[in-house]
């Protein structure tokens, strides 16, 4: 869309000169040049970016942009990254964090940033691991997992990010794999140009501690069988012929094969902008081998962000007041004079 | 009866209201001490209540409290010892017993004092005479059966009517001190504005109150107080959280930025949220976080924007927003952190005072982490400081911890309220963009600070954050730029001294004794000097606001004094910074430790004792 990008950037432009120290092979590489391409392609004088990250390796990510950003401290940057969009709601401003940044340490801010519903795009890369710090459980590790905390297997349920964000009032949820540039390029867009909070989850992998977490599902052979990509207004369809759909079976979503009875026009059709949340938690919870896993934007409804609704409050709050400066302040209320 | 009561004209008088939390003693005081400042006296109040909203009627520790003393002459505290006691029950009489000047007035609801309230309240029959308080003025009130007689026309609900008790007794106070009720009235009218039946109530009770102690007059002298000889101007009663809130939005306005306040709510800084959350009007981001380091971090992203940035706090806030002062340290991003100091450690005592929390803010973070601190003395110059921490903020690029405590945020006094004219001008060092690229961490050679380069300006995109970096914003691991940078955040921050003024002292520039002070102790330690030195002891004082850096005058000014006491409610913080600071001198201190100030007479009786040492 040439048109779009008035502005004429291309990726490099937004590389900054910092030499790239992510582990060679590592998915944040591919996540990186996937959100170069998206900001080029998008209408934002490159100016008004802030991109605002925690601690983790993919925090790092600021410092390989050209644009304003700000590397906080560990689990925090949900809330810098509010901080910023709520005193200037003109920046375009992206939080990028890890599975243990935002999910452990940095929790509480996360689901308070999405029920806040505040206009920042979180990008959380979640390897399902801890890189850092060399390889220890996540909140996100698979039940059992066997790293240098958890010897004998974890014994802990994990966390579910889509489920996480829909449980927390979230309007917006998108999932993608580091590796699909294009499907991730599409989405980093989307969620730049939606007016809230928008969480895309990017299946990542970590391929020192954490090998192939995510290959049983983005495997180049098994991918286009064990994975869903929804586009919205279109039918919920997968497989590598195309021969595989979502029906509702009850109150269960169910996985049915074209052909066996079914007909295209019977799958769901995906409805992205659906405010009830139902079948959205369905489609983000699907875990393969029972479902294929969802990718794209899963859930983007509408609703009033956090900064809008503050700046309108000042608007009619200091339209109705007396008190129009400091010195007007200072001398309402009970005075006396002396002398 | 018939006799004219006796009339005494005092300098200063202190009352204290002291009733059930949910008997309406804060609004009492607050009323009475409004009338006093619109009347012309000099004032200063204190508010002393449980941390239990409503802890059980009747108990001593569900009794809540209100001390104001008013005066003729400079009031520098609320005052040690009560003139006047109102005790609206047995557990009051209990709370206060240790409080009240011998030969002072108690004035207590009688009804009130039944065998199961007294009984409750610790005492076997007699509370009076339990605690030896004969030599008092004891006047017995029929509070209760009084206001349910002068309001029996009104038909109201029972409740409504035992909620005016507190008016009765205040129209007592009211007849004491020969006050007038028109700024009470006027309270009413506006308070219950759409409840004609409930201001007729108050009324009635507030002049059933004065008349019924007209009517018993003989039994307690009236005392006059005349109004106090102020510097002219225009004045209002503030408290130490309000003024803190203002004098950031003075600073806000003298800087041209807007303010933005991410705090989390806790006893007793909540005021401060509280009082900038209103302040819509003038375009403040209040941001109300999930918890303490939320509140700092969203100020910190709205400081890397370009706005005043503020978090206001009490001890174990101060706790968790530990890592973030130092992420601003190093980020070099201009905040301010109100400390408003309680009991401590841990959550303590959240409604008390203490001056424990100094060393926390010198320096409880890890790594070398220099900030710049102080400490307000009164409600009113919190104004003063607030706007001055914000100024240091702004124009040093660091951020600055300001201490204060539950008395300074909760008492009150006049303030002469400032022309905006009087105060200076901020000049933050915003970076404009120029032929050579933006480097994030080059320094005025002046100040050694960086400039501010806020989003949304082309050609000043940088990077900051928590990782030790070189002039260009690079990370950096290299020894030696990690201990120039180091040296240089440390030497950033001694260099403030260089805008602050000199230590100002009360009294002779040298004697026998120095008594020093710091943050908001200033009126206990100031009252008990003056005394000594009506008594002619050479005995001067001074109070620090500007701790770290300390002011440049310090050495000077402790060699001309053969004596130095230091007077602080902790274990000796201060004491402890002076010797690392100044090693020459050496420091005598007081120290306590009780969530209460210390009382004038605490630290006479200490300076007695060091004047007479050899």
């Amino acid at each position: 869309m040439a048109e779009e990008n008035k502005l004429k950037y291309s990726p490099k432009d937004f590389k900054s000169d910092q030499e790239v120290r992510w582990c060679p092979g590592c998915g944040n590489h591919a996540v990186l040049s996937a959100v170069q391409r998206a900001l080029a392609e998008l209408d934002i004088p490159k100016e008004n970016y802030v991109f605002v990250s925690g601690i983790g390796c993919s925090s790092r990510f600021p410092y390989y942009m050209d644009t304003y950003g700000f590397h906080g401290i560990h689990g925090r940057a949900s809330t810098i990254a509010t901080g910023v969009k709520t005193a200037n709601p003109g920046l375009s401003v992206w939080q990028i964090t890890g599975d243990g940044d935002a999910l452990a340490i940095g929790g509480n801010h996360f689901i308070h940033a999405v029920r806040r519903n505040v206009d920042i795009n979180i990008i959380l890369f979640n390897n399902e691991i801890y890189g850092l710090t060399k390889g220890q459980y996540s909140p996100t590790s698979e039940k059992g997992l066997v790293t240098r905390t958890s010897p004998y297997g974890t014994v802990e349920e994990p966390f579910s990010v889509g489920e996480l964000v829909i449980g927390a009032k979230g309007k917006y949820f998108a999932r993608t794999i580091d590796a699909n540039v294009t499907l991730s390029t599409q989405i980093y867009k989307d969620a730049a140009r939606y007016k809230g909070t928008s969480v895309i989850e990017v299946l990542q992998n970590c391929v020192i501690f954490n090998d192939g977490v995510h290959e049983n599902i983005s495997g180049r052979e098994v991918r286009d069988d064990r994975t869903l990509t929804l586009r919205h207004g279109e039918p919920m369809i997968f497989g590598k012929n195309n021969d595989k759909g979502l029906v509702l079976d009850g109150l269960k979503l169910k996985v049915v094969n074209l052909g066996d009875g079914y007909r295209e026009k019977d799958l769901l059709i995906h409805d992205a902008y659906e405010t009830n949340p139902g079948i959205h938690y369905m489609i983000a919870s699907m875990r393969y081998p029972e479902y294929p896993v969802a990718l794209g934007v899963i859930r983007a409804a509408a609703g009033q962000t956090y900064e809008m609704a503050v700046e309108e409050q000042i608007r009619s709050v200091g339209k109705n007041s007396e008190i129009k400066c400091v010195a007007d302040l200072l001398k309402s209320g009970s005075t006396w004079k002396v002398g | 009866m018939g006799k004219k009561p006796q009339i005494i004209e005092r300098e200063e008088v202190v009352i204290r209201f002291s009733g059930d939390s949910g008997d309406g003693m804060q609004l009492t005081g607050t009323l009475f001490s409004d009338t006093a400042a619109l009347f012309g006296n000099d004032l200063s109040t204190f508010p002393d209540y449980p941390a239990e909203i409503r802890a059980p009627q009747g108990t001593v520790g569900g009794v809540s409290g209100f001390q104001v003393h008013v005066g003729h002459k400079e009031v520098n505290t609320p005052g040690d010892l009560a003139d006047v006691l109102v005790a609206m029950n047995p557990a009051a009489i209990k709370a206060n017993a240790g409080w009240i000047k011998p030969g002072g007035t108690i004035i207590y609801d009688e009804n009130n004092f039944t065998e199961k309230n007294i009984e409750k309240a610790g005492y076997e029959k007699d509370p009076i005479k339990e605690e030896k308080l004969d030599n008092c003025i004891i006047i017995p009130a029929p509070v209760t059966s009084m206001v349910r007689e002068a309001l029996k026309d009104l038909n109201l609900e029972p409740k409504a009517v035992l909620r005016t008790k507190n008016m009765f007794a205040l129209g007592m106070v009211y007849w004491l001190f020969n006050r007038k009720f028109k700024y009470t009235d006027e309270y009413f009218e506006k308070k219950f504005k759409n409840k004609p039946d409930i201001v007729k109530a108050n009324k009635i009770a507030l002049r059933a109150g004065y008349y019924y102690a007209e009517t018993i007059e003989a039994l307690s002298p009236k005392y006059k107080i005349l109004p106090a000889k102020l510097p002219k101007g225009v004045y209002r009663n503030i408290s130490g959280n309000t003024a803190i809130a203002w004098g950031f939005l003075a600073a806000a306005e003298k800087a041209g930025l807007k303010l933005f306040i991410g705090s989390y709510p806790i006893t007793p800084a909540t005021g401060i949220l509280e009082e900038l959350a209103l302040r819509k009007d003038l375009g403040v981001i209040s941001f109300q976080a999930e918890d303490e380091i939320a509140g700092i971090c969203s100020a910190l992203g709205a400081s890397f924007t370009g706005r005043l940035a503020v978090t206001s706090t009490s001890g174990p806030g101060l706790s968790l927003k530990s890592e973030a002062i130092g992420l601003a340290v190093m980020a070099e991003l201009p905040i301010v952190i109100v400390d408003v100091q309680r009991g401590g450690p841990s959550t303590g005592l959240p409604t008390k005072t203490e001056q424990a929390d100094l060393l926390q803010a010198l320096y409880g973070r890890n790594g070398e982490s220099p900030v710049v601190v102080l400490a307000a003395s009164t409600p009113a110059d919190c104004f003063h400081f607030a706007f001055e921490a914000a100024r240091i903020a702004l124009e040093h690029m660091t951020p600055v911890i300001l201490l204060t405590d539950g008395y300074l945020a909760n008492g009150t006094e006049p303030w002469r309220i400032p022309e905006m004219d009087e105060l200076p001008v901020i000049n933050p060092p915003f970076a404009t963009p120029g032929d050579t690229p933006f480097l994030p961490y080059k320094r005025d050679e002046q100040k050694l600070v960086r400039s501010w380069a806020l989003p949304g300006t082309p050609g000043l995109e940088h990077r900051i954050g928590g990782l030790e970096k070189t002039i260009k914003g690079t990370v950096s691991y290299t020894p030696d730029n990690h201990e120039l940078m180091v040296k240089t955040r440390a030497e950033k921050i001694m260099r403030v001294s260089g805008s602050i003024p000199d230590l100002k002292v009360q009294g002779d520039e040298s004697g026998d004794l120095l008594v020093v002070g710091w943050g908001g102790k200033y009126g206990y330690i100031i009252t008990a000097v003056r005394e000594l030195q009506m008594e002619g002891y050479k005995v001067s004082m001074v109070n620090f606001n500007y701790i770290n850096p300390l002011p440049g005058n310090v050495r000077d000014l402790f060699s001309r004094f053969k004596k130095i006491l230091v007077c602080e409610l902790n274990l000796g913080q201060f004491a402890g910074y002076l010797r690392m600071k100044h090693q020459e001198f050496e420091y005598q201190q007081i120290n306590k430790v009780q969530g209460q100030p210390f009382t004038i007479n605490e630290i006479k009786q200490k300076c007695y004792e060091i004047l007479k040492e050899e």
